[in-house]
């Protein structure tokens, strides 16, 4: 259990108790028909497979919108953008191109600031609304809820999948079976496809895919992601969130006392106890009517009412269930609600700004964030860098001057190959460059690499070192430019 | 044997220790058991798949049924790296280095692979990227990245000179003891006297001196300051017009040294230029300096497309001189 704040105050773990409680439950027969889905339910350690019932409700919808997002990652390859890929990352030539923007690996460290902004956010917006992340983003979770909607659809609710996996094979059921295993495949297929198109061009890799004639390495990732997306999603399932998913592990201590998260609130719900038809000790009991259809629509398959635990994805969807039973039984809704700790506990609640750990998050963030920003802005359009020659450092020429040479790295970070031109500041008085007499042409997404020589009349010379800087210049457009600050070496004067 | 832990139910082999210590009968996952037959397999196809096994009494080893050496292995690399330089290789074969030059492509390639032969075959005399070597007296072996050459810059100049090597002369011009008494019995006779008799005899100290100072003069570009024009008037009326020529520039198709620069093949003291006088270059003196380049094309030391390689990297160093303004940088 990842939490257990005030375990004093929930409900007390699984143990005899409820095993008692579900043989009395057994006993209780039908009360209502809701407590018949009840005798399913067992603490989640991966032995069953977890058949969650599918309700409506506001969390559902909201849940169906922000997964969506995940069109995007199937849609957005196929982008074009002047002819090209919109969004692709370049791998074999080293180019990230997100519409007009080329980045190399020389600004890669963006990408850290840009994975540490990501860290940071999942951490400030855990700290203020809990497992938001897991609930209604993750792929683990959208794609597990698509492969169950897909399997609730060909095999029907809950119940009847339980009664179809315990069912002697027949033909009816190896139909089912192999439909809904067929679309599987088809979906985890897709995801391989659309995740190796954001790093080659998506209609190549098409073409290539179908003409059977993907490298190797392009078969490999293929495969790897077919089979990750069958068995994370179709056979793992909240197990991954359980015992793979380090985030979760993450997320869980992330929370607080003054975090929001679904709560099962204790002091209106307890002590529950059954649903009667007589009015007989209704009094002492709490709102929980023990209904479990909490339990019963939960995709981990955790009691919400035992506190935040580690199986919580904070999904809200228990929320649906419980307003649901609130409303037929004609109580307020809300047993179950987005609420602190301290909220339910009747402590006062503290503002966000009272929030110290957020505050740090987001301090963290606008770091990063700005870090970014700066980059992008200042990205330029090429880089320069100046090596020069050591060995030797300088070389006296027969009319007594001194010549340095310099190993010019020029980057084009443009779509095109242009020209440019060499110039120097500084250096020494009357010095003559060599080798960039006319225009230098410039490869564009890869470096290129000129030899400049420099060259100085010994008796200008009057210090041993003298700095000098190099800018080299687009011909076409003048604002494409890099300067490079270097050394201009001579003898002892 | 068989039965079973009281708490947990699991089967022991019914050994009991202090009471209550049972020796369960679990068995291993089935992952792992598999996984330790597969580890078990592939020892033993790897072992008759690779050598693997030495013979002490032979010496020899078992070879493996799957032929595999090291020496192979290395090949099949080397065989990649072959299929990347191959095509330049094969371009390079039937060009001319000034074709070369021309190519970019072809001269970006050249001058990395041109590193190599050179710190193998130059630099022990040029030194690393041609800075040249000095020994005690003076420079050993030419700077190549400077703009001065005895025997031209120009590509192919510096293609001909590593293929045929260079053998640098220079007569010794100090007169043996009896030609020495010899010119000192005419000198004092007079200045045109003497000069009649140095062309086969040698010049004097005095106008060894003489000549070796209007040398230097003439590198600074004073050659023609009075205090210099004895020197002047030995350098004119002796031998030494017949190589480095009237205006003391030096001939390339000789070798000889462009002494109105300034640039010293040997040393450019007072007393260097004085000693390479004396002594020559090659002659035979005890005490003359060497300059001596073999020939890489002769005994079959380099072949043809590596000397190309090395007077295109040599002509990069920065001092190669174009044939014609067209040419390529």
């Amino acid at each position: 259990m990842a939490s257990g704040e005030r375990p004093d105050k929930v409900v007390k773990p699984v143990g005899s108790e409820r095993v008692n409680k579900e043989v009395e439950n057994k006993e209780a027969g039908n009360v209502t028909e809701i407590y018949r889905e009840f005798e399913t339910w067992q603490i989640n350690m991966g032995d069953k497979t977890i058949h969650a019932k599918r309700m409506p409700g506001v969390f559902r919808t909201v849940k169906n919108y922000t997964q969506s997002l995940w069109l995007l990652f199937f849609l957005v390859p196929y982008l074009r953008w002047n002819g090209k890929q919109a969004v692709l990352f370049d791998i074999t030539n080293r180019q990230f191109h997100f519409f007009n923007l080329t980045i190399l690996p020389q600004d890669i460290w963006m990408l850290s600031l840009l994975l540490l902004l990501l860290a940071m956010g999942l951490f400030a917006v855990t700290s203020v609304a809990s497992r938001v992340w897991c609930g209604y983003f993750c792929f683990q979770s959208s794609w597990t809820d698509w492969y169950t909607w897909i399997e609730d659809k060909i095999e029907g609710p809950p119940h009847a999948r339980r009664k179809l996996e315990a069912a002697p094979w027949s033909l009816e059921k190896i139909r089912k079976k192999i439909i809904k295993h067929f679309i599987w495949m088809v979906i985890a297929l897709l995801t391989g496809i659309s995740f190796s198109i954001w790093f080659v061009d998506a209609f190549d890799y098409w073409s290539m895919l179908v003409h059977f004639q993907l490298p190797l390495v392009g078969w490999v990732v293929l495969i790897m992601f077919f089979l990750g997306t069958y068995i994370l999603a179709g056979m793992l399932r909240e197990q991954t969130c359980m015992w793979l998913c380090p985030y979760a592990r993450i997320q869980g201590v992330m929370t607080d006392s003054q975090t929001i998260l679904p709560a099962y609130d204790f002091n209106r719900g307890e002590p529950r106890g059954k649903l009667h038809h007589k009015a007989e000790g209704s009094a002492a009991q709490g709102d929980c009517i023990d209904c479990f259809q909490c339990v019963q629509v939960c995709p981990t398959g955790v009691d919400i009412r035992e506190g935040l635990q580690l199986g919580c994805i904070t999904c809200g969807l228990c929320l649906d269930a419980c307003d649901s039973i609130m409303d037929k039984v004609g109580k307020p809704r809300g047993l179950i609600r987005y609420a602190s700790l301290d909220e339910l506990e009747g402590k006062p609640a503290k503002k966000i700004y009272q929030h110290p750990r957020t505050l740090a998050y987001l301090g963290i963030i606008l770091l990063a964030f700005g870090g970014i920003v700066y980059g992008l802005t200042h990205l330029g359009s090429m880089t320069l860098k100046v090596i020069p020659e050591r060995q030797p450092l300088f070389v006296s020429l027969s009319d007594g001057s001194i010549q340095n040479k310099y190993e010019f790295k020029v980057l084009n970070k443009t779509d095109r190959d242009f020209f440019v031109t060499v110039t120097a500041e500084g250096g020494v008085k009357d010095q003559v460059i060599i080798g960039a007499e006319k225009p230098l042409l410039t490869h564009h997404g890869r470096g290129t690499s000129f030899t400049i020589f420099v060259k100085a009349s010994g008796d200008n010379i009057k210090n041993e070192v003298t700095p000098i800087e190099f800018r080299v210049q687009s011909v076409e457009d003048p604002l494409i430019a890099a300067e490079y600050k270097t050394k201009f070496n001579g003898p002892k004067p | 044997m068989s039965e079973k832990h009281d708490v947990s139910g699991v089967p022991t082999t019914g050994h009991v220790w202090d009471d209550d210590l049972g020796d369960f009968t679990n068995q291993p996952p089935k992952w792992w058991i598999l996984g330790l037959t597969a580890s078990a397999l592939f020892v033993v196809v790897y072992w008759i798949y690779y050598p693997s096994i030495p013979f002490a009494s032979t010496g020899g080893f078992f070879k493996g049924v799957g032929g595999w050496t090291a020496i192979k292995e290395m090949e099949a690399d080397k065989g990649e790296v072959d299929a990347i330089r191959g095509k330049f290789e094969a371009k390079l074969k039937d060009m001319t280095p000034a074709a070369i030059l021309a190519d970019k492509e072809l001269t970006e390639y050249v001058t990395r692979s041109g590193k190599v032969l050179f710190g193998d075959n130059c630099a022990a005399c040029h030194g690393q990227n041609g800075i040249g070597t000095h020994d005690k007296q003076g420079l050993f072996a030419p700077i190549l990245n400077d703009d001065d050459w005895l025997y031209g810059g120009k590509i192919d100049d510096i293609y001909a000179s590593i293929a045929g090597g260079r053998q640098g002369m220079m007569l010794a011009h100090h007169p043996n003891e009896r030609e020495l008494i010899e010119l000192e019995h005419l000198e004092k006779l007079g200045q045109a006297g003497a000069e009649a008799h140095n062309i086969a005899r040698g010049l004097t100290p005095h106008q060894i001196d003489a000549v070796a100072k209007y040398v230097l003069a003439l590198s600074e570009g004073k050659g023609d300051s009075p205090e210099v024009a004895a020197g002047k008037r030995v350098f004119m009326s002796s031998d030494c017009t017949a190589c480095h020529g009237q205006d003391g520039k030096g001939i390339q198709a000789m070798g000889s040294a462009n002494l109105t620069d300034k640039i010293w093949r040997f040393d450019g003291s007072i007393e260097g230029i004085k000693r390479t006088i004396s002594y020559g270059v090659n002659s035979g003196d005890p005490q003359a300096r060497v300059a001596v380049m073999p020939s890489f094309k002769a005994a079959g030391k380099l072949s043809d497309a590596e000397i190309k390689k090395l007077a295109v990297y040599v002509y990069k160093f920065g001092g190669g001189q174009a044939d014609a303004p067209a040419a390529a940088k």
